[in-house]
């Protein structure tokens, strides 16, 4: 099986690793996390502050087609290193998930092609596992919203 | 989902998660596991107790000698819990690629 991103999340550990090569320049693939509509873009999300420093801080909004705010979140930027590191603080505002901590490592592995590795650490095991739910969750409320539209549509 | 938490337990250990992996190419006798292992034959059977509980390994009886294999269904069950959460950063990063790849300065 060649899957392009791959997640290690040891068991009984409290952080993961996403390992993902792409197809750019390490310039490319940095700017994608520095340019704020280009974020917009890939991560669907507005953001409303992105200030790529150390010290900086950041807040994205995430809304449904109707304009529903769905989530927000945001952090602090610690450490900034162009096309090489970024540490910050991640936090889902409005939720029991506490924070959690994010280490990002840009590579180039050639004139075309880079790497990114990003650890992600959790409060607990418990909240880290959690965490990894959340889109099995999702997909599972998604597939029940739309049989619930498909259901109405009928009656 | 105390069932799977149990599972997920299981194989936290790496000398578990090693006894998976070499049964998954073949089915094995509980001698033939801990041959591979350095560690006391009680404590490799305690092991396998542990994946059979949680139906990670299945048992299977040929003559005098019990056969030990990986459960296919379970194990995909563990792969598929993270799998969503995979897919979710896979479709962000192919965004991403893909976006950058028609980048306007792209050199």
């Amino acid at each position: 099986m060649d899957l392009k991103t791959k997640i290690d999340a040891e068991d009984g550990k409290h952080f993961l690793v996403i390992t993902r090569e792409f197809d750019l320049p390490l310039e490319l693939l940095f700017k994608a996390y520095v340019e704020p509509e280009i974020v917009e873009q890939w991560m669907s999300t507005k953001v409303l502050k992105l200030e790529s420093r150390k010290h900086g801080s950041w807040q994205f909004q995430t809304s449904d087609p109707e304009g529903n705010i769905l989530l927000k979140s945001g952090g602090v930027i610690h450490e900034f290193v162009p096309n090489a590191k970024i540490v910050r603080t991640f936090e889902m505002e409005n939720t029991p998930f506490p924070v959690q901590l994010e280490f990002l490592e840009f590579e180039k592995l050639n004139d075309d092609r880079s790497k990114l590795t990003m650890q992600i650490v959790y409060k607990s095991v418990e909240d880290r596992d959690a965490m990894l739910k959340l889109p099995f969750a999702k997909g599972i409320n998604m597939a029940h919203n739309r049989l619930q539209e498909v259901v109405e549509n009928i009656i | 989902m105390n069932l799977r938490r149990d599972v997920f337990q299981a194989i936290a250990d790496p000398t578990r998660r090693a006894i998976l992996l070499l049964v998954a190419s073949q089915s094995m006798t509980a001698g033939a596991i801990a041959a591979n292992f350095n560690t006391a034959r009680p404590t490799v059977s305690k092991h396998l107790q542990i994946l059979i509980e949680c139906e990670l390994l299945g048992q299977e009886q040929t003559g005098r000698e019990i056969y030990y294999h990986t459960n296919a269904k379970k194990m995909k069950e563990v792969a598929d819990f993270i799998e969503p959460f995979r897919q979710m950063w896979d479709d962000r990063f192919n965004k991403l690629e893909s976006i950058m790849k028609n980048y306007p300065n792209k050199k």
